[in-house]
């Protein structure tokens, strides 16, 4: 066991070390840099300094050195927990993630709490009662739900919110509570904004675990050892969900390690974007638009760790959930 | 070892799922013995109504999008109009007086400015009545770029000038948003086949090669797309994307996307592929022609990928639609492709603000027509994965 983890976590350090490289590479590789587009915005609001302002901005982040150097520089600040600057912000990018961390969290929890409680449920249904209509409608929706993409699906929430029912669903926060103290108010008006990002979140996401689900459960439910569980004169509800679902539940797991970990600041990305949310999402979309590398880049490395994370915690979930897995 | 349970449990699972319950009848299992592969395939595939129903809405809007956009709109791409932004005008059969007409008309609308919104707003002329000619004469165009044709399948009566028939109204330059959405079409759908043809040879012969000749080239093609698999989708797509330059003639940018495209998702298929070839290589026909001496490239082209051939099918049209809607999605950030060029990313780039959503809602039409499409592409392919497998005595 300790090897096996051993072996994991070495094997995903010469990852992180290879994929910021190229990430930062991959970030620096677009013709120009940050400061290229600071300039224009600056002289073409008439700064005449703008020159020499842009040089002492280039000296300061290190924007003058060679890429190898400026990796160097950064990586290793990177290990003693300082992640660079912001350039569009001009702030510590830690600061700025660590704001909106707890948002990002919380929003991230609350989503997928939505899609696993709809889905299970839901799957497990649609497998008991396989091709009643209830089935039908369900498999269709999910099918539907799967293919679509949730950005999309957003701006069709969005104009029902603005059009139809003329309300302020972007942020989290109404103006009066943006910077107010918490409170069971300010709870109650988090709560009145987030269900929209996580409903959306929800019918997309879940549609592709209902059919997983569903799928698994069927193949489960006609193994012998749930016949010998029925045999033995088990309740119904005790076969499949103490027998069946337990067993048929173990590529979710493997999904809620792989996709949904990681998916804390990755999934919901350009959801949050357009709905305009306190989360890291935006702030990594933006940062990648306007090449804002060391933003980009700590939202990267950041990114692959969860994956990397979700990865060996399913695989531990798996182990602890099936005794025959075995982790070697 | 462990990436490789993680990467492929899901999918498994989800290949898994049953489509059409059926019993073997015993007249069928006799016609099944006479019939060749493919002969068997269309057989299944045609009792599949999901299937059909999405081959139907890919060949639709293939034909009216990719090959004859210009005849199934009423103006070209970008005729711009005095009407910026106007409101759709949805097409009517009776008119205020209670009067039916057979043929379909549309009302006039009258320019005014919203004063304390700063926003120009057209309001609906009743008094104006335009009817809808189908198979009119308009604006000349060349067929497929070589036959010079003026028939639109409808539009605007020729010989009023000022008619106009604007059903899903019409964007910031006055261009009208039904063709757009049609041309659009045209880009979007190609970028998806394109695209997936170049990760088709990429990825299936990266694939082949290192099912096959195994050793260091499978272990360096295998590391690499789990590297670029351990890249986040999306971002990888966006900074990607943002390295095409935006000075580029838009012909190099579409190309641009296309391979960025290919680039990102040729990983899944060149493993899936490897997979197969592993299988396949041990098989005895394949044991049998190498002991007749048949080449490496012999083998690899003409045994081995040829019996890849219908899982790389399933896979090819699953991921067409994954591929749109990331054009889709770059274009709504505004790095897909870029104006004179009209795709379904370009026209979301217009709805990338929440002032265009609340003023000019019709600018949204597009989407329902992107979703069906992307459902009809996952509806084929979702047959084709049953439909492909006909031995397997489902």
């Amino acid at each position: 066991m300790i090897t096996y983890l051993m072996r994991r976590l070495g094997y995903a350090l010469i990852m992180l070390v290879i994929v910021s490289f190229v990430s930062f590479l991959i970030i620096d590789l677009p013709p120009g840099d940050f400061m290229d587009q600071k300039l224009a915005e600056l002289s073409q609001r008439g700064d005449r300094s703008a020159e020499t302002r842009i040089e002492e901005y280039r000296a300061k982040y290190g924007l003058d050195k060679p890429l190898l150097q400026r990796y160097w520089m950064w990586a290793s600040n990177f290990v003693k927990g300082d992640f660079g600057e912001s350039f569009q912000f001009e702030r510590p990018v830690k600061d700025i993630l660590g704001e909106r961390l707890q948002m990002t969290i919380l929003l991230a929890m609350f989503a997928l709490a939505v899609m696993w409680i709809v889905a299970i449920p839901l799957g497990v249904y649609s497998a008991v009662n396989q091709y009643s209509l209830g089935d039908q409608v369900m498999t269709t929706i999910a099918f539907i739900g799967m293919g679509m993409p949730n950005f999309l699906l957003a701006l069709l929430v969005l104009f029902f919110a603005v059009v139809v029912m003329d309300a302020d669903i972007t942020g989290l926060f109404s103006r009066e509570f943006r910077d107010a103290a918490w409170s069971l108010a300010k709870v109650w008006d988090l709560l009145k904004h987030m269900w929209i990002p996580s409903l959306i979140a929800a019918v997309t996401g879940s549609a592709g675990l209902i059919r997983i689900m569903r799928a698994n459960l069927l193949d489960t439910l006609g193994m012998p050892f749930v016949e010998a569980a029925r045999a033995r004169g088990l309740k119904n509800r005790t076969v499949i969900w103490k027998h069946a679902v337990r067993i048929a539940i173990n590529p979710l797991v493997v999904i809620l390690g792989s996709e949904h970990i990681p998916g804390i600041i990755n999934r919901n990305m350009l959801l949050a974007y357009i709905l305009n949310l306190p989360t890291i999402g935006p702030v990594f979309i933006g940062a990648l638009l306007v090449q804002d590398s060391y933003m980009a880049g700590t939202c990267l490395v950041f990114l692959i760790m969860l994956t990397l994370l979700g990865n060996l915690l399913a695989d531990i979930g798996l182990a602890w959930l099936d005794p025959r897995i075995r982790l070697e | 070892m462990t990436t490789d349970k993680s990467s492929e449990t899901p999918s498994t699972g989800s290949g898994q799922a049953p489509s059409t319950g059926s019993g073997q009848a015993p007249e069928r299992d006799k016609k099944q013995l006479s019939q060749s592969y493919w002969a068997l395939v269309w057989w299944r595939f045609k009792r599949n109504r999901m299937g059909i129903g999405g081959m139907i809405i890919v060949l639709i809007s293939l034909i009216c999008g990719t090959l004859f956009a210009e005849f199934f709109t009423p103006y070209l791409v970008n005729q711009q109009s005095d009407y910026i932004e106007a409101r759709p005008q949805w097409p009517h059969f009776i008119d205020p007086d209670g009067k039916f007409h057979l043929r379909p008309f549309v009302y006039g609308l009258n320019e005014e400015i919203d004063m304390t919104l700063h926003i120009r707003v057209y309001t609906v002329d009743t008094s104006k009545q335009y009817p809808i000619h189908f198979l009119v004469r308009g604006v000349p165009y060349k067929l497929l770029g070589l036959i010079p044709m003026d028939t639109h399948i409808f539009g605007p009566d020729p010989d009023d000038p000022e008619a106009h028939v604007y059903i899903f109204g019409t964007d910031g330059l006055g261009r009208d948003i039904f063709s757009r959405i049609v041309y659009g079409a045209r880009l979007s759908l190609l970028l998806g086949l394109i695209g997936q043809a170049l990760t088709l040879i990429f990825g299936a012969t990266l694939g082949a090669i290192s099912g096959y000749y195994g050793g260091g080239m499978d272990m360096f093609i295998m590391r690499t797309t789990e590297f670029l698999q351990a890249f986040p989708r999306e971002p990888i797509l966006l900074a990607l994307a943002s390295i095409i330059p935006d000075n580029w003639d838009p012909m190099w940018i579409y190309f641009g996307l296309t391979i960025v495209l290919a680039f990102v998702y040729w990983g899944g298929l060149a493993r899936q592929v490897r997979g197969l070839v592993l299988s396949i290589r041990e098989r005895e026909f394949v044991l049998a022609a190498q002991s007749f001496g048949a080449s490496d490239r012999r083998l690899l082209f003409r045994h081995l990928i040829p019996n890849a051939m219908s899982n790389i099918i399933v896979n090819a049209t699953m991921m067409i639609p994954a591929m749109i809607q990331s054009e889709a999605f770059l274009g709504f950030l505004g790095l897909g492709l870029r104006p004179p060029l009209t795709s379904w990313g370009v026209l979301m780039n217009e709805v990338s603000s929440v002032r265009a959503i609340r003023y000019f809602p019709w600018l949204l039409i597009p989407i329902p027509f992107i979703l069906i499409s992307l459902l009809g592409f996952n509806m084929l392919g979702d047959g084709l994965r049953d439909a492909l497998d006909p031995y397997s005595g489902r």
